[in-house]
């Protein structure tokens, strides 16, 4: 009986999991199918991802995805570690304030997000373009950074500071080689998901992506309304594996699921 | 005194650049929006625009607009509900009968999907439902005789895809809050001579309820603001509140009217909130 129910148990996360994964298995196998109607069986062949090359405007947009990722890493990371630190080492008076603002730009809708930037953006001159992505994609960044740099913080308290102090540290000093080594793998984990945030992120770079400029997911958001082509799958099996690649590298560096 | 100034300094230096930066970004831009949804034109271009209230009444006037979000509450409410029903036991599962690396191997193979791309997976379905496409294969495969399926562009094909996005989430917030229940508790119960049934109805369903409701309320919030999962998957089938306020930007142009709509979805969004915020309030305050 006992047994039993531990097969139902395995039976039921296995089937939940093929749930999970079939879809994504199956676009991968039709990415290299030769067959441009995804005719089945599967004849083998990578004539879809040699295309891929070719194609100008799938390759810029990779490019803008990909260089508008790291800056906003950059620029997400910084930011969002300042306040993390400012959020564990200091208790100030609206503090509170500073923490929730930090829920609506991931829990209000991107569509309302993405078209409230868009209108206000229009309305004093920034525009649109990549820069406005940018402006986007930090904004959305930055909870997540905090959160993550946030956990790692909790973990230790000022006392590590305050032991290299008494030991002639300047504060500089105390930062560099105490703090920040401690924190690093927490910021190297935020780093990454901010990485991933922007290169994943589409309801805000399509709102504010002007034409003749776009990110790869605005581009195979279009190309999909167009009609379905097996040089999507192409594309899409990249950016999955690649975005699936960078989640893992994070996993390592940080638990997720509350256990650290 | 000294120490007090250096110590507001060093606050103002370390969050005034995130929070100057999430004022421009996100506060501003929603008061913008308020102020757009009650003006009769863009004022882009140099166009002159009103102040009206038109779109706001058209709102409650036009059935097709009511029509419409009750069809977005309708997906949110099914496409939760469906989360709830296939992740809750699947957490339990995984927090209470399975143990060390299998489980966390398993948990990560939950959480992996949700953290990558949300439009790829989308479109990873309509290779499954569209026309011909491997559900229909699997199905010819088995009943050759069969009539092709056609999932894709149909309402439950939505849902599915709905389902698929925020399942993750549902079995992570769940999971926690099912995983911080102490064993011995469990225990104790049935030592008072709970039955099975008891035990989860009165031990373990009250105590991980404000995991599966923080679940519930991420789940429903953003599938009403969906409206790429419906475009693709939907087709025709996929006209919801969301779609509607897509084509206020990217094809009819009346942006006042996107605004409204979409404010009054940002008060659904707020009223779902303030009616569970004491117990996200307990549940988040550990940030």
């Amino acid at each position: 009986m006992r047994d039993l129910g531990i097969w139902a148990v395995r039976l039921y996360l296995g089937l939940m999991l093929l749930f999970l994964y079939l879809p994504i298995v199956v676009m991968v196998l039709l990415a290299f199918n030769r067959s441009p109607l995804y005719q089945l069986p599967i004849v083998w062949d990578t004539v879809w991802f040699q295309s891929l090359i070719h194609n100008d405007r799938l390759v810029g947009a990779g490019l803008n995805s990909v260089g508008l990722a790291l800056v906003n890493m950059v620029i997400a990371t910084a930011l969002g570690t300042m306040v993390a630190i400012a959020f564990a080492r200091y208790q100030f008076r609206g503090k509170a304030v500073l923490e929730l603002l930090l829920f609506p730009p991931i829990t209000i809708p991107w569509l309302i997000i993405g078209i409230s930037m868009l209108i206000f953006f229009f309305w004093v001159g920034i525009g649109r373009g990549l820069h406005a992505m940018l402006l986007g994609h930090v904004a959305l960044s930055l909870p997540y950074v905090i959160m993550v740099v946030g956990a790692r913080l909790k973990g230790y308290g000022p006392a590590l500071e305050e032991a290299a102090a008494t030991l002639g540290a300047s504060p500089w000093q105390a930062f560099w080689r105490v703090s920040l080594p401690v924190m690093a793998p927490g910021v190297a984990a935020a780093a990454l998901f901010a990485f991933a945030v922007s290169f994943d992120q589409f309801v805000i770079s399509y709102f504010l992506a002007p034409p003749g400029v776009s990110t790869l997911p605005v581009e195979i958001y279009a190309a999909i309304r167009k009609g379905f082509t097996p040089e999507i799958n192409a594309i899409s099996t990249i950016i999955i594996l690649f975005s699936m690649g960078l989640m893992l590298l994070i996993a390592r560096l940080y638990r997720f699921g509350g256990e650290r | 005194m000294m120490q007090e100034a250096r110590r507001r300094v060093a606050i103002g230096f370390l969050t005034a650049p995130a929070y100057v930066w999430l004022t421009v970004t996100v506060l501003l831009p929603l008061s913008a929006m308020l102020f757009f949804s009650f003006l009769t034109v863009a004022p882009i271009n140099g166009r002159e625009a009103q102040l009206t209230t038109e779109h706001y009444l058209t709102f409650i006037d036009k059935d097709f607009y009511r029509t419409l979000t009750w069809r977005s509450l309708r997906l949110g409410f099914d496409v939760t509900l469906a989360c709830v029903l296939v992740g809750y036991p699947a957490a339990l599962a995984l927090a209470k009968h399975v143990k060390g690396r299998w489980r966390e191997a398993i948990f990560l193979l939950i959480i992996l999907p949700f953290w990558s791309n949300a439009l790829v997976r989308v479109y990873s379905w309509t290779m499954v439902m569209r026309e011909g496409g491997f559900l229909d294969w699997v199905l010819h495969w088995m009943a050759p005789d069969a009539p092709p399926f056609g999932l894709l562009f149909t309402y439950p094909a939505i849902v599915i895809g709905l389902v698929h996005s925020y399942l993750p989430y549902v079995v992570l917030t769940c999971y926690i809050s099912l995983e911080a229940i102490d064993d011995s508790l469990m225990e104790a119960a049935r030592s008072l001579g709970a039955s099975t049934l008891q035990v989860f109805w009165r031990v373990i369903l009250p105590l991980s309820l404000p995991g599966l409701l923080v679940g519930v309320i991420l789940t429903f919030i953003p599938v009403i603001g969906s409206f790429m999962e419906p475009r693709i998957l939907g087709g025709r089938a996929g006209i919801m509140l969301g779609t509607v306020i897509e084509d206020q930007f990217t094809t009819v142009f009346n942006w006042p009217r996107g605004a409204a709509l979409s404010f009054i979805m940002l008060g659904i969004v707020l009223l779902i909130f303030a009616a569970s915020a004491p117990l996200l309030r307990s549940r988040l305050k550990g940030l």
